[in-house]
C-alpha cells in the first residue's frame, strides 16, 4: 500500500495540544508521547506511563468516567494503541463525552529500533475507531489540519479519536518521574487535593 | 445443573459488599458465574458497569478510575487471569487498589481439559506478579471474603484476587 509520507515535528504537535489543555487531565502513553509530554509541559495532572502497553486508552476511560466534568486527553502512540485495539470497541459502546484519543503516529516503534508498525502498511485507526462508535474520528497529516482539529480534541463531545502522522526525526530525551507511585500520589493530589493521600 | 436448586444468593452478597465499599466502576468479561452480579451492577444507577474484550482491559480502567478518585472492581473467569499479567505488573509498581472476583474454571467437576492448564496457572501466576489470594470454598464465606479482600486492595494499595471456586457456582455441564 502506497502511503503518505508524515511532514509534522512529534514535538511540536504535542506543544500545540498541550498549549490549550486548560483543567484537561492527560494520560500520555509509554515512550515518545509521555518523552513529549514531559520535555513541553510537566505538569502534574498528567499521568506519565513507564508500562503497561496497551492500557493507556482504557486508563483514560476508567479516569474519564469518573471524571465526567474533566477533559480528558489520551496522547498516545501507533504501537501503543496497537496493542489494545480492543479498547476502541470498549469505548465506543460506553461514549465518555469528555475523552479525546490522540495518536501520535510515526508508523514506528520507536523505542525497539524503529521497526514499521502496521499503519506504516496502511492500518487505518481512525477508520477503526468511526467503525466502533466514536462521534468523531480523523487524520491529521498538516499544520493547517492540527489547528482545523483543536476545538474537536478539546471541546467536541466524545469519544473523539485523532490520528496526527508525525516523522521519526530525533527529538531530545526528556524523561520524567520514574517510580509510579510518586507519580500517582502527584496527579491524585492535584486532582482531588488533601483526601487523595489519606482515603 | 440441578433445575429444582434455589437461586445463589452469593452473588448478591458480593454486589452488597461493593455498595458497602462505595465501588463505583465494574468492568467484566462475562462469566456465567458472574451473570446475576452484572445484572445488579448493569441496574443500579450509582455504578458503572463496563463489559470489556479482554481483562487487561479492566485492570488498566480501574487504575485510570483510581487516578480520578473512584473504586472499582474487576470481574472474570480465571482463564482471564493470564491475560492480565503484564498489566498487573503495572498495578504493582504504582501500587494502585485493584479488586478482582474471579469465577473458576478447569477444576471442581470441569468436564473441559481446555480450561485446566490456566486454572492450574491462576494461583501461582497472580502470586508472581504480586496479587494476594483469597478463596472462597462456600458460598457462605463470599460476603466477608469480598470484604477482606476490599479492606486490603483500599486500605493498603494493592490488588487483591478472590477466586470462587467451581463447588460454590457449580460446574458447566452443557448436559454431559
Amino acid at each position: 500500500m502506497k502511503q503518505r509520507n508524515p511532514i509534522l515535528d512529534r514535538r511540536k504537535v504535542v506543544a500545540e495540544i498541550l498549549a490549550l489543555r486548560g483543567d484537561a487531565l492527560v494520560m500520555p502513553g509509554l515512550g515518545a508521547p509521555t518523552w513529549d509530554c514531559a520535555a513541553v509541559d510537566d505538569h502534574p495532572l498528567t499521568f506519565y506511563s513507564w508500562g503497561g502497553m496497551g492500557g493507556c486508552a482504557m486508563m483514560g476511560l476508567g479516569l474519564a468516567l469518573a471524571q465526567p466534568r474533566r477533559r480528558v486527553l489520551v496522547i498516545t502512540g501507533d504501537g501503543e494503541l496497537l496493542m489494545g485495539l480492543g479498547s476502541l470497541a470498549t469505548i465506543g459502546v460506553e461514549r465518555p463525552r469528555n475523552l479525546a484519543l490522540i495518536v501520535i503516529d510515526n508508523e514506528h516503534y520507536g523505542e525497539t529500533g524503529m521497526q514499521p508498525t502496521h499503519t506504516r502498511h496502511g492500518v487505518d485507526l481512525p477508520a477503526m475507531a468511526r467503525a466502533a462508535g466514536f462521534r468523531s474520528a480523523g487524520t491529521v497529516y498538516t499544520a493547517q489540519q492540527l489547528k482545523a482539529w483543536m476545538p474537536r480534541i478539546h471541546r467536541q463531545p466524545g469519544p473523539v479519536f485523532c490520528s496526527i502522522k508525525v516523522t521519526t526525526a530525533h527529538v531530545p530525551l526528556v524523561l520524567p518521574v520514574r517510580e509510579g507511585t510518586a507519580l500517582k500520589h502527584r496527579f491524585r493530589e492535584a486532582l482531588l487535593g488533601p483526601r487523595a493521600l489519606t482515603e | 445443573m440441578k433445575a429444582a436448586s434455589k437461586p445463589a444468593t452469593w452473588p448478591l452478597d458480593i454486589y452488597q459488599v461493593f455498595k458497602q465499599n462505595g465501588i463505583r466502576q465494574v468492568a467484566y468479561v462475562p462469566d456465567a458465574g458472574h451473570s446475576l452480579l452484572i445484572k445488579a451492577c448493569h441496574a443500579d444507577k450509582n455504578m458503572r458497569a463496563v463489559c470489556l474484550t479482554t481483562e487487561e482491559e479492566g485492570v488498566a480502567m480501574l487504575a485510570g478510575a483510581w487516578l480520578g478518585g473512584e473504586r472499582g472492581a474487576l470481574l472474570m473467569q480465571s482463564s482471564g487471569a493470564g491475560n492480565c499479567i503484564n498489566m498487573l505488573g503495572m498495578i504493582n509498581e504504582c501500587r494502585f487498589p485493584l479488586l478482582m472476583i474471579i469465577t473458576m474454571r478447569g477444576h471442581w467437576g470441569e468436564f473441559n481439559p481446555w480450561q485446566v492448564p490456566m486454572s492450574q496457572a491462576t494461583v501461582p501466576a497472580l502470586n508472581a506478579i504480586g496479587v494476594t489470594v483469597h478463596t472462597v470454598e462456600q458460598p457462605g464465606e463470599a460476603a466477608e471474603t469480598v470484604a477482606a479482600a476490599a479492606r486490603l486492595a483500599f486500605s493498603t494499595g494493592r490488588a487483591v484476587a478472590v477466586l470462587i471456586s467451581q463447588r460454590v457456582i457449580g460446574s458447566k455441564t452443557f448436559g454431559k
